[in-house]
């Protein structure tokens, strides 16, 4: 039953092959006996389960249920739930059960889907390896000495180990698309403001954006579809028509015009992982797609602005971790001050406190326009860049990552080293546009992945284009050996 | 060793001090209200400056005339109603307090 993509199982729960409460008893199960190697859950919620597919069962036999009701699914846990311990990978929120709903669970909820478990994280969703969780590091069930890529490490590794067929995920600079290649999976961060962050615990709020993680580009547009939103509580969140994701998915892709950043195929790329995205291209150009060369001339200073932007709007983000309302507090505080920095010096992690301080440093007086106001500024030309390129193509492709999955404890010493996993994901987060990553072949047994940037709102093109290259390649049916014969 | 693209090789000719000493960054993490204890303070100095070596290649770029971008789509903040919505969670809020009082989150004595 695990083999099955989302589209499978809504295929048999309507042909009543079996019920939700079935599916949902066999996944916690599977969760409950395979977790263990992979930490990729850091609460399992069974109660909670169980009681949603039971109403998803009743819904289902009453007819015209939402397509996701009764499948199961994860919630990264920084999405908030309500009565649910909610962590954000850390242990400022170890014992924090938010007192309601994000907007994103609320909309799964509403359409039946049953939530199993809250999938482990960077703490803060502040890394690139899933090494910064005050719940332990998760293992990359392709190589279980290899990192699984982060933030959304946790959601990439269960639905890699085949424990859910779709997890949800955010990026602020490519942790759903990173962990997606390094998993061999489809990850997809949709266009800033398409869905709601209300409740979405916030790291950098002008770049943080919820997405998903699944096996299949079908099984993207179905989770997207539920979980775009247009919602006057988060105030960035834009009013735009939301499409039919899956209605365009078997469109031809004959005519549509890709584009290469020049930038993106350099120094720095591992040669295997470029063969297997040039070979990825290469299919897309037999299914009748032009490709086309550009530039997106300030590429090289994305990394920089985004870690002063990134920093210094979660400098003030996290500055509500005082111990007073909620989440961590230290023991018999001699003070107030001491109640602040005891409680937010024991909560947080140390890149958690690095990049606060970075961030007040790049907030602080004289220094403020050199840093802060110099990146918004280089932050519109990244995003000007986009633009120009997008008058001449439709798409964009390229590397999600460098290179695959690195093994634990290789990068996170040097943290510039680990900022530059994030080399060619983080230019659209600072743009605000829509990305994938689908898998697109194997370098030394470990998935690599190939990005697909679209214009703003495009996430309907970008579904289809990576619907149409799974339909003519494997690469996402692939599975680590030990997962094979049903295991 | 990190292995650089050619295009991310960190700036050394840097236009603004880059080296962040251990007393400032205690100045910061005062400021944070966080604390960093005097064994690990050159670490996370060093750490900092490398992060700051990193985001000063900003400085080679040519920003004149460019208004800073605050909203990817350039939005502005949308408003609602003058109107009261929301309804009064306290206890729920209060529930998950690490200490509170009468209704009152709990802190420390501040006057004295």
């Amino acid at each position: 039953m695990h083999d099955f993509t989302i589209a499978e199982m809504i295929h048999h729960l309507k042909e009543k092959k079996f019920s939700s409460v079935e599916l949902t008893e066999y996944t916690l199960q599977r969760i409950h006996s395979h977790d263990k190697t992979y930490n990729s859950f850091i609460s399992i919620n069974d109660e909670h389960a169980l009681a949603q597919a039971k109403a998803a069962d009743q819904r289902i036999a009453l007819g015209d249920a939402p397509a996701l009701c009764g499948i199961p699914i994860a919630q990264k846990d920084i999405f908030c739930t309500n009565g649910i311990r909610t962590t954000c990978g850390s242990k400022m929120l170890e014992n924090f059960v938010p007192p309601y709903d994000s907007t994103v669970v609320e909309n799964y909820n509403a359409d039946g889907a049953i939530m199993v478990g809250k999938t482990n994280m960077d703490e803060f969703a502040m890394g690139s390896s899933n090494e910064t969780s005050f719940y332990g590091a998760v293992k990359n069930p392709w190589n279980t000495n290899c990192v699984p890529g982060g933030s959304s490490g946790g959601s990439a590794a269960a639905v890699a180990a085949r424990l859910v067929s779709g997890a949800t995920a955010t990026d602020t600079g490519g942790s759903i698309r990173q962990p997606a290649a390094m998993c061999g999976l489809t990850g997809i961060k949709p266009t800033y403001g398409r869905v709601s962050r209300w409740g979405m615990i916030a790291f950098a709020s002008s770049l943080d954006q919820g997405g998903t993680i699944t096996r299949t580009a079908q099984d993207a547009a179905i989770m997207l579809q539920t979980m775009a939103s247009f919602d006057a509580k988060d105030s960035t969140c834009v009013d735009h028509p939301i499409d039919d994701y899956s209605a365009t998915l078997n469109d031809s892709i004959q005519g549509l015009t890709i584009g290469l950043p020049k930038e993106y195929f350099g120094e720095g790329l591992n040669a295997q992982t470029q063969s297997r995205v040039e070979d990825a291209i290469k299919t897309l150009e037999s299914l009748g797609a032009k490709v086309k060369e550009i530039s997106l001339p300030h590429s090289h200073l994305s990394v920089p602005a985004y870690y002063v932007i990134a920093p210094a709007e979660c400098s003030a983000n996290l500055s509500r971790f005082d111990g007073v309302r909620y989440g961590h507090r230290c023991d018999d505080p001699k003070n107030l001050e001491d109640l602040y920095t005891r409680s937010r010096s024991e909560g947080f992690g140390d890149e958690v406190k690095r990049r606060i301080l970075v961030g007040a440093y790049a907030l602080s007086a004289g220094y403020y326009d050199a840093y802060y106001s110099k990146a918004q500024k280089v932050r519109r030309l990244i995003k000007q860049d986009f633009v120009d390129a997008f008058n001449e193509v439709d798409i964009i492709a390229g590397p999600t990552s460098p290179s695959p999955a690195f093994e634990f404890g290789a990068k996170s010493t040097d943290p510039v080293a680990m900022y530059l996993e994030d080399v060619y994901t983080i230019a659209t987060n600072l743009a605000g546009l829509p990305g994938m990553s689908i898998p697109c072949g194997l370098v030394d047994e470990k998935p690599v992945g190939l990005q697909l940037i679209g214009n703003y709102f495009a996430e309907a093109k970008l579904l289809n284009v990576a619907h149409q290259f799974q339909h003519s390649t494997d690469f996402h049916t692939l599975v680590p050996n030990h997962l094979k014969g049903g295991q | 060793m990190v292995t650089y693209a050619s295009f991310l090789k960190p700036n050394t000719k840097s236009t603004v001090e880059l080296s962040v000493e251990p007393s400032e960054i205690q100045q910061l993490a005062y400021l944070a209200k966080l604390n960093i204890n005097n064994d690990t303070v050159n670490e996370t100095a060093s750490s900092i400056t490398e992060v700051l070596a990193l985001v000063d290649q900003l400085q080679q770029a040519n920003t004149e005339g460019v208004t800073p971008m605050a909203h990817p789509l350039d939005a502005i903040q949308t408003l609602r109603p003058d109107e009261v919505t929301e309804v009064n969670v306290r206890e729920k809020f209060l529930t998950i307090a690490p200490a509170s009082q009468d209704g009152l989150f709990l802190v420390p004595k501040v006057v004295e």
